[in-house]
This record gives C-alpha cells, structure tokens and sequence, in this order.
C-alpha cells in the first residue's frame, strides 16, 4: 500500500489508540481523519470510528459534532457492513455536517439498503429546500443527498429528483441534473451538465467537470478538453469518460471491480478519441 | 518604428498596466499571439505573477516562440518562486529543447507537485533529438529510458499515464531494439497489472501504436515453404 507509505508519522497502532483514547480531543479528531486517510481497515480502527459517531465530548461552538464529521467521512472509505446503518442513523443528526458527511459516506459504500433514508430527507421537496437563516447552507444537504440517490436508486425516483433542476442554486440543479442522467440514461440531463461548462463562473465549471466525468458522459469528451479551467481537473473529468467507455454497456458494478476484468483488446474509436484529448493536457 | 513593433511596445504596454487579474491575463494573451522574441522576458516574468489564467497564456507563448527562449528558461527556473519555476518548466517541457534534459529528468522523478512531474514527464517524451550529436543523443536516451521506467510507477495515476505517453514517445524516437523492447516489456506489465483502468488502456494504446516498430523479423522457418 503506497498510500500508508507516504504517511505521516503515526503508526496504524498509534492513530488507533488516539482514536480510542477521550483524553484529547484533538488527536482523536486527527485519528480519524488519518484512518479514513489511509484506509486503515482494521476491525479496531473500525469500531473506534463507529464509537466516535456517538461522541458528546467534541462540540463546535454553534453545537456541532465534529469528531463526528470525520468518523462519518471515513467510514465511506473503509469496507464493513456495520457502517452503513451507522451512518444511516447519521443522517437524523442535528449537524448539517454529519448528515452531509453521512450521506457522501453512504454513496461512496454503494448499498442500495441506504435509499429510503435518504429520500426521507428530501421530504417536502424543492418548496422546502431553503436556506438556514444566518448560515451559509440549506436545511438539508441537498447536494450530496441527490448525488448519492443517483449513484444507489433506480428509475422510480425520478419524480422525487425532477423539481430540483429548477432550484434556486445552480450545485442543486448540477447534482439534480447529474443524477437524473445516472437513473434515466437521457442524454438531456448530462447535457445541462456540459452547457455549465460554458458559464463564467470557475467553481461551477470545475463542479461540472467533476460530475461529468463521475457519470463518464462521453460525447462531453471535447467541450470537457476545452473548457476553461486547470489541466489537473480536466484530465480527472476524462479519465471517467474514458473508463465508462472502456467497460461494456451491460456492466453494473463498480469501475473499480471492471479494472481487474479489462479485456485489453477492447479499445474502441470514442476511447482511443478520449485518450488523443488527455495526452493533448498532460 | 515599423508596425511590429508599435504593437510590441502597446502590449508589453497593456500587460504593465493590467489592473485586474482577467485583464493582465487578456494582456498576456494579446503579448504572446504576437509570437515575437522580443516578448519572452515579460512573458517569463509573468509566470511569477501568480495568475494561473496569465501564466497559461504566456506558457503558451513561450513555447511557439520555442528553442530561442531555453536560454531565459534554464535563468528562470533557478529562481526561488516555486510557482515561477513550475510555469518555466512547463513552458520548457512543451518546447522539447535537448538543453532543458537535465532538469526534466530531475523534475520528473523527484518534484513533489504531481501535475509539476506531469508536466515534466510529458516533456522527456517529446524531446528534439535530432538536436544532439549521435553519440550524445545515445547517451541522453538511455538516460531518459531508465527515468521514465522508473516514473511508469509514480503512485499517481495521472504521472504513470504521462509516462506511458512519454515512452511511446521514446520508443517512436529510438531505433535501438534493447530500447524498444524494455519499453514494450513495461507497457505489458502495465497493461497487466496497472490498477487504474484508464492506464491500462494508454499502455493498450501504446502497444498497439507501436506495433509496426517492434513487430520482429518473421522467422526464417516460417519462411520456408513447406
């Protein structure tokens, strides 16, 4: 593992015995960014983390969790089962964060068991997806609940999503139009995406660039090789383009788990085009 | 003074009086179209402005302008601006010009900027060989083959898929069969073993591009007829 190669020093041990430890909470809240990190999977590390979802201790000043943020970001990058109704509990949380850290969690474990929690927090729908006064997000994270909804839910909740491609802000519309092309195939949807590309806002450029290569929109290829923003990002944006193209239209599993299956004769004429772009930005 | 450089002294001008960050990237822009040496020191000078939308416009430039500008490269890249200096070695990994080798090969294996070693590996697979002396263009290749073995296996994905782009490209430039034939025996492992899908298929991609090269002479007993 090259990742645990390239760590800081602190031991897998230590960075479990920080996180056991409620002495400091300081070390315990770096613990368990450094588990999720480096992907400590380790049936300790695991159940430390679970522990920390239930901390009281550390209390940001407006009352928020935030040992709990990280236990909840890391869990979606380690692999047990035990995560996800923990993290499904997570999104009853009180803090904005947790709930938005649990529901990123939830879509990065890909158990479809995760949906009916999150549909219940679009509940009221696009009328009630306003601002928290004096704080700088919505009542919900819509963002990342519509964005794992997407990645886990099937055709049926297409109607839920629709109304959120006219919401107020345009992250909200992005990840409503982002999932809608996941649930329905429909080149429309991934096609809003390709059009924010064009706007003069940097930040939403750079978010379309990474929504489009997550779905691996592929006739995006072009306009995504020529909008305006950095290399770096651009070349992550056709990576997914390339690798939606690289694996067979029937699979529906993880890309990661297509890797291991690559037939390597299989470039077709868009991939070896998607490869032209990316070489023309290294 | 002739129309050129009227146009010069206007654009050179416009980027010193840029007062906003779009505006001094449009200057740079507008400085580097005009394709004219007499720009490459300003246009150096702004890769230290900290403007990326300026530094790429004047990388950009630079690179047209080509072998001329090495010289005011290699001056700049000893400077203490990190950022400086990762615009300068972009501009000199695009232009390909044998005199920035040493300092691609360095940057390449060892800068601690993924999209830095990016730019750099890039650059080593498109260097002008026919710039060198035979003898010495032997010399550097081998040079340049052993680091970019070794880059192929930079744990960032992007690097190892700059690599494999690099060696294709080292590959077409060599006619030497050792060289070619640890190439393709690295694009293999690639193609194997790589855990990123995306760099399996450039090493595909790789292989089959140089296909015609490596294809080995027929063997004499398939030549006989039976």
């Amino acid at each position: 593992m090259s990742d645990i190669a390239d760590a800081p020093p602190l031991t897998i041990d230590q960075a479990i015995a920080n996180l056991q430890q409620t002495d400091d909470p300081g070390l315990r809240y770096y613990a368990a960014w450094w588990i999720g990190r480096f992907r400590v999977n380790h049936p300790d590390a695991i159940a430390a983390l679970l522990a920390a979802l239930e901390d009281e201790q550390d209390r940001s000043p407006d009352g928020g969790y935030p040992l709990r943020r990280n236990a909840a970001r890391a869990l979606g990058k380690l692999d047990s089962s035990l995560a996800v109704p923990a993290l499904l509990k997570c999104l009853d949380s009180s803090d904005y964060y947790v709930r938005e850290a649990a529901a990123q969690s939830l879509e990065m474990l890909g158990d479809p068991a995760a949906v009916p929690g999150l549909l219940n927090l679009l509940a009221g729908g696009v009328e009630a997806a306003i601002a928290v006064p004096d704080k700088p997000h919505l009542v919900q994270p819509y963002n990342a609940i519509i964005e794992a909804l997407g990645t886990l839910g099937d055709w049926p909740l297409v109607p839920e999503i629709i109304p959120f491609l006219d919401h107020d802000q345009p992250q909200v519309r992005n990840a409503a139009a982002r999932a809608l092309y996941q649930l329905t195939g429909k080149p429309e949807y991934a096609e809003r995406l390709v059009e924010v590309l064009y706007c003069p806002d940097l930040q939403l450029r750079r978010s379309a660039l990474m929504d489009l290569g997550a779905v691996g929109y592929g006739p995006a290829a072009g306009a995504i090789a020529r909008t305006l923003a950095e290399n770096s990002m651009k070349l992550i944006a056709l990576k997914g383009v390339l690798e939606r193209q690289l694996c067979p239209d029937d699979f529906e599993g993880r890309l990661e788990d297509y890797a291991k299956r690559f037939d390597p004769l299989s470039l077709s004429a868009p991939a070896i085009e998607t490869m032209a772009l990316m070489d023309s930005l290294l | 003074m002739s129309d050129q450089s009227d146009q010069l002294q206007t654009c050179l001008t416009a980027v010193e009086q840029a007062d906003s960050a779009a505006g001094l990237a449009a200057a740079v822009a507008a400085l580097a179209a005009l394709k004219d040496e007499r720009a490459a020191e300003m246009l150096i000078q702004t890769l230290g402005y900290n403007n990326p939308g300026a530094a790429v416009a004047a990388v950009d430039g630079l690179i047209k302008l080509g072998s001329p500008v090495v010289p005011l490269l290699l001056a700049q890249l000893d400077s203490d601006n990190y950022g400086a200096r990762a615009w300068a070695l972009r501009a000199l990994a695009g232009i390909g010009d044998p005199r920035g080798l040493t300092l691609l090969l360095k940057t390449a294996t060892d800068d601690f900027a993924l999209s830095v070693r990016r730019a750099a590996t890039r650059g080593l697979g498109i260097i002008q060989w026919e710039a060198l002396e035979p003898k010495a263009q032997q010399a550097a290749q081998a040079e340049v083959k052993t680091a970019l073995l070794q880059v192929v296996r930079d744990p960032e994905w992007v690097v190892r898929y700059a690599g494999i782009v690099a060696v294709q490209g080292l590959a077409m430039a060599v006619d030497d069969h050792s060289t070619i034939a640890a190439i393709e025996d690295c694009l293999q492992e690639r193609i194997a073993a790589d855990e990123v899908l995306a760099v399996r298929a450039r090493a595909q991609w790789a292989v089959q591009q140089l296909a015609p090269k490596s294809a080995p002479e027929p063997a004499l007993d398939e030549q006989t007829p039976d």
